[in-house]
């Protein structure tokens, strides 16, 4: 009779399903802990994170930061997340300029425009990304060899990768000099918009902003003449010497082949969005600014374009966040990214669970931020009221 | 009066005066026209003259002869298209693996029918093909030699895949949905945190850990073929992306909808089954073939794990031997067989919504 009442009541039986529930993953998570802890002790492995400081023994294929051998665990696995993330801004910032470019010829007026769009998505979207890697990655290792290399304007393709001429600095001085233009292209943004700059008028908001400028740009060209060595010449040119070609900077063909494919691939979906966006503003708007006697160009730039920015937004997080994780790719082409870095850590160090726990937290991390980034770009630049026709 | 009886403009005068001016109309569309119908007829002269002009088609040509006439050697294909198709399954037994493709063929092909869609004649469709695919595959009953897992390979593998992963994946996705919606607050937050964590990470990394790491944290009954690893790591991919798709669709639906099933008595498995998923399918169906699309596709990186699927075979198809030089082909041969699927998919997802937008206008 009290058993029976017991059922009855809805409050209990879900207190009691709630309870099952979070005893069964409870159970399964500690089997996977207890047997996982086990075979780590059958091949005389502890648990733990010490490993973290240990050599890895292993070498890197490419590292935007030296790393050797000798280096530690946990400074591979910094490595190894730069990598990802300098491959996403390549990645991202490719497919955002295809996908412009597609966006606008699928939205022309001239239909033969049109089409050239058209075929461009259909073919890139719906062929897997990692088919269009394998083929990229294979034409560019079957260019000739250095010394049969296709020298275009300077640069060089062959199948060891492309020499592009470059500047003969350390490399420590060309990554400080790029941070300092990042840097201050977010400071000059971020300054364009504060009350005290918009307050302005035009001519002394140019030479404040411009003064700005200036100031970072000397930094970066300070950072250069230090990483400069005295006597040597700052251009380098890529040059046959011998079997192999000398100066200019290698681009590896796992990089550039991982970049394309990301760029042609991304472009197609981003074009897409870009053209969504634009058929979100509301034609009113546009008969609106050209009823002011905006030239058409105005009227694109400064009325089209902002409308459709903010409706792509928050479909391009989506879609951004999407790419970084495409990145893991690279590991069948053997570019060394976070994911290949822990792939090739529990194969040589077996220490599975650690690494799997470190693989899911660089990639939340790495996502959460940029969701965030992303996110507040679109709660700032929000509008109020209907212009765009994503609301309803 | 006068202007009534003047005749009309023929239609085909008027459509060429609206759209001629989109070509022509101003010094700068004439410009993109002329250009645009340059790059496009470049491109097709350049595809024309590769593939087929100065093609090789013979099937018994060598790579010199390949290469002394310049253009596509399809001699590769017609050399190696048992490998790019069935992998390493056993020579003699490859027929098993095309009635296999040509029967998780017809069963996408009978899903799309909408008089399929009712639960039980979808799930029978689905559990006898499955059933009917195993079996030709593994064999070993009815007088079929056994072939187990490790020797499946090519489009019947990039077809398991895809097949096995929407028909675990669907019931799954269904219940992580509801299990996101419950009242339950525990059910819900944990449900939540699943598959937020799984969407946040790569599909890769999810194939890595269940072929490579969970076998580690398994006893060993457990563990099982790889294959069956791979599947439910891409099950559990799918179902993760689905629920949320799913999720969309229930809330897309009026509140009043539960509350009359609610009046009428219905229980709430009642309700969801006969009133509520089935409206909420019908909203999330665009973005559900979407996915399969998708899914589709992804079906190619378990090439990574070590699976010979289609892409791994063409792989293998031109990276043995003579045959080095013409990988442009074989990968154009893989090509054109997955956009078959892909496009084919993405058109008749494209078909639906237009179908369903055009239903729902007439409804209200």
């Amino acid at each position: 009779m009290r058993l029976d009442t017991f059922w009855r009541s809805s409050a209990a039986r879900s207190a009691l399903l709630q309870s099952a529930f979070i005893a069964a993953i409870g159970a399964l998570v500690v089997t996977a802990v207890l047997v996982a802890q086990s075979n780590l002790r059958a091949q005389g492995l502890t648990s733990g994170f010490q490993f973290l400081w240990k050599a890895t023994s292993w070498d890197m294929n490419f590292a935007v930061m030296p790393a050797t051998p000798e280096s530690p665990y946990w400074w591979y696995i910094v490595v190894g997340l730069c990598n990802t993330l300098f491959m996403g801004l390549l990645g991202l910032t490719g497919a955002t300029v295809v996908g412009l470019a597609v966006g606008m010829a699928r939205t022309a007026r001239n239909p033969s425009v049109r089409l050239l769009g058209t075929i461009y998505v259909e073919t890139f979207r719906n062929l897997p990304l990692i088919l269009q890697l394998y083929f990229w990655y294979a034409l560019s290792t079957n260019l000739p060899n250095p010394r049969q290399a296709i020298e275009v304007g300077g640069t060089m393709l062959t199948a060891r990768g492309i020499y592009v001429p470059g500047l003969n600095i350390a490399y420590s001085a060309a990554v400080l000099a790029v941070a300092i233009l990042v840097v201050g292209g977010i400071a000059i943004v971020w300054l364009s918009n504060t009350r005290k700059v918009r307050r302005m008028d035009a001519k002394q908001r140019r030479s404040r902003l411009g003064l700005t400028a200036c100031a970072f740009l000397a930094a970066a060209l300070g950072a250069v003449w230090w990483g400069y060595s005295a006597g040597t010449n700052i251009f380098t040119m890529p040059q046959l010497q011998g079997l192999n070609i000398r100066g200019g900077i290698r681009i590896q063909p796992e990089v550039y082949s991982l970049a394309f494919a990301i760029s042609a691939y991304g472009g197609a979906y981003v074009g897409e969005i870009v053209r969504g966006g634009f058929k979100a503003v509301r034609p009113g708007q546009v008969e609106a600014a050209r009823a002011l006697g905006l030239s058409s160009w105005q009227v694109f730039w400064r009325v089209q374009m902002p409308l459709a920015f903010r409706a792509m937004l928050p479909i391009l997080t989506n879609q951004y966040v999407w790419l970084i994780k495409a990145t893991t790719l690279g590991i069948a082409v053997g570019f060394t990214d976070f994911f290949m870095v822990i792939a090739s850590s529990i194969t040589h160090s077996g220490q599975t669970l650690e690494f799997i726990f470190i693989l899911m937290a660089g990639f939340l991390l790495v996502n959460f931020s940029l969701a965030a980034v992303l996110n507040h770009i679109n709660r700032a630049i929000a509008i109020k009221g209907d212009q765009i026709g994503t609301g309803s | 009066m006068t202007s009534v009886s003047s005749s009309p403009p023929t239609v085909r005068s008027r459509s060429l005066s609206r759209i001629l001016p989109d070509y022509f109309g101003s010094a700068g569309s004439t410009f993109l026209t002329l250009l645009g119908c340059g790059i496009l007829a470049t491109i097709a002269w350049f595809v024309l003259d590769w593939a087929v002009l100065r093609a090789t088609f013979d099937a018994t040509a060598t790579r010199e002869e390949c290469l002394a006439r310049g253009g596509a050697c399809w001699s590769v294909i017609a050399a190696r298209w048992r490998i790019i198709l069935f992998g390493i399954y056993p020579f003699e037994e490859q027929w098993r693996s095309a009635l296999a493709c040509t029967v998780v063929v017809t069963i996408i092909v009978v899903s799309c029918i909408p008089w399929f869609w009712r639960f039980w004649r979808l799930a029978s469709v689905w559990v006898l093909g499955t059933a009917a695919f195993y079996l030709l595959m593994r064999g070993g009953v009815f007088g079929l030699r056994l072939v187990s897992e490790q020797n499946w390979g090519g489009l019947a593998l990039t077809l398991l895949m895809f097949a096995t992963t929407s028909v675990l994946g669907m019931p799954l996705a269904i219940v992580l949905a509801l299990m996101r919606r419950s009242k339950m607050p525990v059910i819900a937050k944990t449900t939540g945190i699943f598959i937020d964590t799984v969407r946040s990470l790569p599909l890769l990394a999810i194939l890595f850990t269940f072929a490579v790491v969970v076998p580690f944290m398994l006893p060993d009954f457990l563990v099982g073929e790889k294959l069956y690893r791979v599947i439910a790591a891409s099950t559990l991919f799918f179902a993760a992306y689905e629920a949320e798709i799913i999720r969309g669709g229930l809330q897309g639906i009026a509140k009043g909808q539960e509350e009359a099933a609610q009046a009428l008595g219905l229980s709430y498995w009642q309700s969801m089954s006969r009133v509520i998923l089935p409206q909420a399918f019908r909203l999330a169906l665009p973005a559900t073939i979407n996915q399969f699309v998708i899914t589709f596709m992804e079906t190619s990186l378990i090439v990574v794990v070590g699976f010979i699927e289609l892409l791994a075979a063409g792989n293998a198809a031109y990276q043995t031997g003579e045959w080095r030089f013409a990988y442009v082909e074989v990968y154009a041969f893989v090509a054109a067989i997955y956009f078959v699927f892909v496009f084919g998919l993405s058109r008749y997802g494209a078909y639906l919504e237009g179908r369903l937008s055009v239903g729902r206008k007439q409804d209200h």
